[in-house]
């Protein structure tokens, strides 16, 4: 049995590698690519995956939202991806790396017994990613 | 082919287990615990998977499906309190969990026969948390 929780945060980024030269990285992020700077409201769903426990709750609520509050929210929440999140200094703050970032700074000594199953970012409502945890 | 169809139930309910202490509920289920109650406007996707019948060029028959839903699930737990008035759940803590299983459980000898099969409940107790169940034990 899966459970799924939602969650929301609102970051900037801008997208630029430095490898490349100006015009290439206005040709490959578009706008994403403003030298200021933009940002999104993130919606962070966490699956969490097992078997309901003697409470009738695969997790207890209070402490998935206790672990993603201090692990992704508290770090995320009203930053900046590209200067304040050490996790994302070595990359280009795409939402693909966003999800594969959030799920790294879960998994390392996941307190839970209920395993994680998936982290899904949606960038917009239009643009979402997805990935499953092992 | 996968065939969903979603139905909505609003109900109310209390997650507390009547062996524990007051404080050892709301320690295990927080604000839900409340003895008075609460409640949701439940959203219940329900996920039949089958081939499709070169006939009818259907999966299932979606009246038959929305009336098995409505006779199993609906019309019993629609403004009901499910502690008090939908058994198992005199017994058993209505989590969304367990919710979802006693949907499970009603729907899967309705639906299943040797073409089609339930394949996954998912169950929404609000659109920030939802289980999704597809008869694992």
């Amino acid at each position: 049995m899966k459970l799924t929780r939602r969650y929301r945060f609102s970051a900037s980024h801008r997208l630029d590698v430095s490898a490349l030269s100006p015009e290439e990285n206005r040709r490959l992020f578009g706008k994403c690519n403003n030298p200021y700077g933009h940002g999104h409201d993130y919606v962070l769903d966490v699956t969490v995956e097992g078997a309901p426990d003697a409470s009738g709750q695969i997790v207890a609520r209070h402490a998935l939202d206790a672990l993603v509050g201090e692990r992704i929210l508290q770090r995320l929440d009203h930053k900046n991806l590209n200067t304040d999140v050490a996790e994302l200094a070595d990359g280009v703050p795409t939402t693909e790396n966003l999800a594969s970032a959030i799920r790294e700074m879960l998994v390392p000594d996941w307190p839970l017994a209920a395993r994680l199953a998936r982290v899904r970012v949606a960038e917009t409502d239009r643009n979402i990613f997805e990935l499953e945890a092992s | 082919m996968l065939l969903t169809r979603k139905s909505e139930f609003s109900a109310s309910h209390v997650c507390a287990n009547p062996s524990l202490s007051d404080a050892e509920n709301r320690a295990l289920y927080g604000m839900a615990s409340n003895p008075n109650g609460h409640g949701h406007n439940y959203v219940l996707e329900v996920t039949v998977e089958g081939e499709t019948n070169p006939v009818t060029g259907m999966v299932f028959d979606l009246r038959e499906l929305k009336q098995v839903i409505h006779e199993e699930v609906v019309d019993p737990m629609d403004h009901r309190f499910l502690n008090r008035e939908v058994p198992p759940f005199d017994r058993m803590v209505p989590t969304t969990e367990n919710i979802a299983i006693e949907i499970w459980r009603r729907l899967q000898r309705r639906i299943d026969r040797p073409d089609v099969n339930l394949r996954n409940v998912r169950l929404y107790e609000t659109s920030d948390l939802y289980v999704d169940y597809g008869g694992e034990s």
